[in-house]
């Protein structure tokens, strides 16, 4: 067993995924000779061939309604969109295709297909590479929404998701692409999409949170229990479907609930968190929910990332208003 | 301007064989003139024709949603859906049931459609074919990657996908093109140039001469057709398929047509254009083009008119009976096919539907209950 990093992950994921299933095959755009610009798929096309690892041209709506034809057809296509800031081309091809393929043709068609994207701030790239888009796709009815917080998460997700027989929109965080290292085993065992994953146990204050905020979050944690505060830290990792109970059961314990995103604020998916507590578990709640987000602004350019991005400070600080109140 | 070498002609000369008047070309090959086969491509255009009439009206006494009609334009989609072989993969756009019953669509099927039911999309034959695409031009990458997926397969099929003159304006339009020219999937592009993207007119829809040449810059082929001659858009069609078949890439065919009717039965075409236009037009529509040469040949009476016309109402009331008597929807379909396995998330979503299903058909659905 090796220790790797996320990044590697995903890579140790594609290439379990193509040499199990001939079906399966990847797109996009310097994905090929260049093993993409984050190297996710390295060294893939000169294993499986320029007809399984294919360089696209550059044309992000392209490259998601050719997945989606391909897909219709009994392909497993996973194309690759190389930056957040160039989904939305590809989002008409995603709603008002790959998410309701199977639904408008009654199952006679459908559409297994992978859109992964490298999402997220904080690497000091330049405009339009720093969005946070979880909560758009969150809301399309027919998909699902993942994002893998750690090596072995990417590797379990990134297999389900592959294998799953619906379209999966898979939100990579490039912060956390080479943050940390992990021990991954290439197994082939998948993880489960319709379940959230709590990664640290506490009994005073759940934090929901996922993606690139994780490490945050964990670290909130770490110094929160210097000062005797034990919060309990769930990581959502498959936003749609979201498994609500796991997290109504935390805050039934609990009692107390923040909710931790890099996405901005208004119709954030931190919204749709909150809503499922207050009409599921609102007289649990010994104090009101609490939000920790990126502000409703434009995600700045790199002078102003890191205060942009809630801060393991701001965490700490929304926990201790939950703790405070009541 | 050099001369630029594209491995193929770029004549963009208007392919015709019949004439508006129904006179043969003498270009016209012994086996494009195969007149059991002309025979069947004119019981197929009369059988679309009677279809859109019927359709109409239901539409007009309520009994059939938003539909849009062929008028005008049955032998593209005729011509077309002939040259294909039935394991062949149709991508349409939402105006061609000319095609789609030619390759077996049911009647009851496309107006299953149009009538608000999802289960028109479920064919029983031809089920490789992709339902209607109503958001313009979003078919065409799709196209291309269903072709990517038969030929990575070396499965011997092909794909033609439908577009019209307004969809080449569209983005995703260049952009499948342009990726169908690097991969030379084995796909063929039909333009149903019907002149009109609702009330917007094709020339303000592009300047470029002919919509055919859109295929050039992306190192595609490209000819021009006319779309009321069913004879020439058979063989244009063929050809392309033919040589797609045998590794030789896609084709972009513009078949030149007139939308003879409205958009859609939501639109009024008279707002925005001139009906002594529309009624020249009618001086070259595909049907009575065809039968003018049937005549002429001593192939079609008016006995056989008649008969024809007798069959093809009683297969469209028969048809519009099976929609009109389909089993109620149930509101479990929503949720039916969503997913392959319905997510726990919208369990109690669905016996929420069904609970306030059941209210309502108990009479206490008005809000009061």
């Amino acid at each position: 067993m090796a220790e790797i990093t996320l990044v590697e992950a995903v890579n140790l994921a594609l290439a379990r995924a193509m040499s199990e299933d001939k079906d399966v095959l990847l797109l996009g755009e310097d994905i090929g000779v260049n093993g993409g610009v984050f190297r996710a798929t390295n060294g893939l096309q000169a294993r499986f061939g320029r007809e399984r690892v294919i360089d696209t041209p550059l044309a992000e709506g392209g490259i998601a309604g050719v997945a989606v034809g391909m897909a219709a057809m009994g392909l497993k296509p996973v194309a690759e969109i190389q930056f957040s800031g160039f989904i939305y081309p590809a989002i008409d091809q995603i709603i008002n295709h790959a998410s309701r393929m199977r639904n408008r043709t009654r199952g006679r068609l459908a559409c297994p297909m992978v859109l992964r994207s490298p999402c997220g701030a904080g690497i000091h790239a330049p405009e339009h590479h720093s969005e946070s888009p979880e909560a758009m796709f969150a809301h399309m009815p027919g998909l699902r929404v993942v994002a893998p917080s750690s090596p072995a998460r990417a590797y379990g997700l990134l297999l389900a998701s592959v294998r799953d027989p619906d379209p999966v929109i898979f939100l990579e965080p490039t912060r956390l692409y080479r943050l940390f290292r992990q021990e991954v085993e290439d197994d082939g065992v998948e993880l489960p999409l319709d379940a959230c994953f709590i990664l640290r146990e506490g009994a005073d204050a759940t934090v929901v949170t996922w993606g690139a905020m994780v490490p945050e979050t964990l670290a909130a944690a770490e110094k929160l229990e210097e000062e005797g505060v034990m919060i309990e830290v769930i990581d959502v990792a498959t936003l749609k479907p979201l498994d609500v109970e796991t997290i109504l059961r935390s805050v039934e314990k609990t009692g107390r609930c923040v909710i931790v995103h890099e996405a901005p604020r208004t119709a954030g998916f931190g919204a749709e968190v909150a809503a499922e507590i207050a009409e599921r578990a609102l007289y649990s709640l010994l104090a009101p929910i609490k939000r920790v987000t990126g502000y409703d602004v434009v995600v700045p350019l790199a002078k102003l990332e890191k205060q942009y991005i809630p801060s393991v400070d701001r965490i700490i600080d929304g926990v201790r208003q939950v703790m405070e109140a009541s | 301007m050099g001369n630029i070498e594209m491995g193929f002609d770029l004549h963009m000369d208007l392919v015709q064989l019949l004439s508006p008047s129904g006179e043969i070309s003498k270009a016209a090959s012994k086996s494009a003139k195969d007149i059991e086969r002309l025979v069947r491509f004119y019981r197929a255009m009369t059988r679309t024709r009677i279809f859109d009439n019927k359709a109409i009206s239901l539409q007009r006494t309520g009994q059939l949603g938003t539909f849009a009609s062929a008028l005008g334009q049955e032998a593209i989609g005729v011509g077309a859906a002939a040259a294909m072989e039935e394991r062949d993969v149709l991508v349409p756009s939402y105006r061609d049931h000319a095609a789609q019953f030619y390759r077996g669509m049911a009647m009851s099927e496309c107006l299953l459609y149009w009538g608000g039911d999802e289960r028109g999309s479920d064919f029983k034959n031809a089920r490789g074919d992709f339902p209607n695409c109503v958001p313009v031009a979003t078919q065409a990458p799709q196209a291309v990657g269903a072709a990517y997926a038969l030929m990575a397969r070396k499965e011997d099929r092909v794909v033609v996908t439908f577009i019209g003159d307004g969809g080449t304006s569209n983005g995703a339009f260049y952009e499948a093109l342009n990726m169908a020219g690097v991969w030379k999937t084995p796909v063929v592009f039909i333009i149903n140039n019907n002149g009109w993207a609702i009330s917007t007119p094709r020339e303000l829809e592009s300047a470029a001469e002919t919509l055919a040449q859109k295929g050039v810059a992306a190192g595609v082929e490209g000819r021009q057709v006319d779309g009321n001659d069913v004879i020439a858009v058979h063989e244009v069609v063929r050809r392309a398929i033919d040589k797609a078949r045998s590794g030789g890439g896609p084709t972009l065919i513009e078949a030149l047509t007139y939308r003879l009717g409205d958009h859609t039965t939501a639109d009024d075409a008279s707002r925005y254009r001139d009906p002594e236009v529309v009624r020249a037009q009618w001086t070259r529509e595909p049907i009575s083009r065809l039968r003018a040469y049937l005549v002429s040949e001593g192939a079609w009476s008016k006995e056989q008119e008649a008969e024809l016309h007798k069959e093809c109402a009683e297969e469209v009331d028969r048809e519009v009976a099976a929609y009109l008597n389909a089993s109620p929807l149930n509101c479990d379909a929503m949720f039916e096919h969503l997913y392959a396995k319905l997510p726990d998330t919208l369990q109690w979503q669905r016996e929420e539907a069904r609970r306030f299903a059941q209210r309502s058909a108990n009479g206490n659905g008005n809000g009061h209950g």
